[in-house]
């Protein structure tokens, strides 16, 4: 029996060749021939899943080599008048952040506007509507400048309110054009007041700390909880009756006579832009036989 | 004459097996005689002659024992090729490296075939260690029998031949 012939290095080469070909060509054949016979899960030949899953590699391989060129090209290479586009839309961007805040102010301004609108209509005293013009110069004393003054018919200790509530009253003496506003948040300040659950009466007055108020002068046996709504009395001579001054955030006996009421104002002082000034004179203190004693004392402040 | 002597051998490996088969199972199960005739005809004709031969037996093998046909054939290609490849490479004339080649391209066919079958049934390889052992060495055994019967026979022919020839030219 003959064993495999020598050859020389070239024709042997050649045959190798030829045989890893014949060897593949048989293999592959075979596989199809499997595949032919042999569904996969799908139901789809397994030679043809292998395949295409094979296939579907490469092309995602090539696809991504593609891709990144792209990106090169892109990203790096195709960079002509980018930077200059880049200053361009830099400068837009900031033109247009501006004009958003402009934007974002007017829309602001014109909710609290609203309100104030919705508020003056629904108010059945005259009042002349105001803008604040500026802050307060002196750290001793919370108060806020309007732009209307006597000659728009202001007079000092008119009641100032908000939408939100009582902001405080005129102190004077006022310009033609402008008047000083003393906010009810200043420890000189104070409001006859009573709390809409109970109609318990007493008086708020601004304090020092955190909440900037406090209702004093309410007895100890009244009934006053956390959440109460404070409102102002009327009895002051300043402030219209039920204009609403705040909540009671804590209330608890005192060690004397009275209870010790912090109350948070339900106006929002830091952003104060526009007031509405109560048209109605101050009128003189309610006699001291029909009111209660501590409001008696409440008509200019502390 | 190679390719009839090929496809004579590889015939014959293929009726005794289903004849083994047929009369008992478990020596079916023994020995492959259609695997021998592979790696004999691989190990004699070289690679070439090794795979095509594979290829063809291990697809009738597989069309006559039912199944997936493709599965032997494969096994039965890559086991001819590379047997034809290392047969070509080393020395394989004597009976110890034969046998041990009969024995490695057992044991590797079985490892193919189970492989295959694993991949496309989508389980795990099951192998029978013992029984693929013992198949591998029967193999062996077989093979280079087959080899020491082939190589032996036209001596042996030949030497009975001159001594019946002597005997006569004495008696005249």
């Amino acid at each position: 029996m003959p064993i495999a012939e020598r050859q020389s290095p070239s024709a042997m080469l050649d045959i190798r060749r030829r045989t890893g070909v014949l060897l593949l060509v048989i293999v592959v054949g075979q596989l199809f021939l499997i595949s032919a016979q042999v569904p996969s899960k799908s139901g789809v030949p397994v030679f043809q899943a292998v395949t295409f899953g094979a296939f579907a590699r490469v092309q995602g391989g090539a696809s991504g080599f593609l891709r990144g060129i792209g990106n090169i090209w892109g990203n790096y290479v195709w960079l002509r008048g980018v930077r200059a586009e880049n200053e361009e839309l830099r400068k837009q961007v900031t033109d247009l952040s501006v004009r958003l805040q402009e934007q974002s102010a007017l829309a602001q301004r014109a909710t609290r506007l609203q309100e104030l609108l919705t508020l003056q209509t629904s108010t059945p005293v005259p009042t002349l509507a105001a803008e604040v013009i500026a802050g307060n110069p002196n750290p001793g004393m919370l108060t806020i400048t309007i732009g209307r003054g006597s000659a728009d018919g202001v007079q000092p200790d008119m009641a100032v309110v908000a939408a939100g509530g009582v902001v405080g009253r005129i102190i004077g003496p006022t310009a033609a054009h402008a008047a000083r506003v003393q906010l009810l948040i200043d420890r000189n300040a104070a409001a006859g007041a009573y709390t809409e659950r109970t109609h318990s009466g007493g008086m708020v007055v601004g304090v020092d700390h955190d909440p900037p108020l406090a209702m004093d002068l309410v007895s100890n046996m009244a009934d006053v909880k956390s959440g109460d709504l404070v409102i102002a009395s009327g009895v002051d001579g300043i402030y219209p009756k039920g204009f609403a001054i705040g909540r009671v955030e804590s209330s608890e006996r005192g060690s004397g006579l009275y209870r010790a009421i912090a109350v948070r104002p339900s106006v929002d002082f830091s952003s104060l832009e526009e007031v509405l000034v109560v048209l109605v004179p101050p009128r003189s203190a309610v006699p001291e036989d029909s009111v209660p004693a501590p409001a008696a004392t409440v008509g200019t402040g502390k | 004459m190679k390719t009839p002597i090929v496809i004579a051998t590889l015939a014959v490996a293929l009726l005794l097996q289903s004849t083994i088969a047929g009369m008992s199972f478990t020596a079916g199960s023994r020995v492959n005689l259609v695997l021998v005739a592979v790696i004999y005809v691989a190990l004699a004709y070289g690679a070439v002659t090794g795979m095509l031969g594979g290829c063809a037996a291990g697809l009738v093998q597989d069309a006559i024992a039912g199944g997936i046909v493709g599965i032997g054939g494969l096994s039965k290609t890559i086991v001819g090729f590379f047997v034809g490849a290392l047969g070509a490479h080393f020395i394989v004339s004597t009976p110890v490296p034969r046998f041990l080649m009969f024995f490695a391209a057992s044991l590797v066919h079985e490892l193919c075939f189970q492989a295959l079958y694993a991949l496309v049934e989508a389980h795990g390889i099951r192998v029978q260690l013992s029984g693929a052992l013992i198949q591998a060495l029967v193999n062996g055994a077989v093979g280079i029998t087959a080899f020491m019967l082939v190589e032996r026979a036209p001596e042996m022919m030949q030497r009975d031949s001159w001594r019946r020839s002597s005997t006569v030219r004495r008696r005249y």
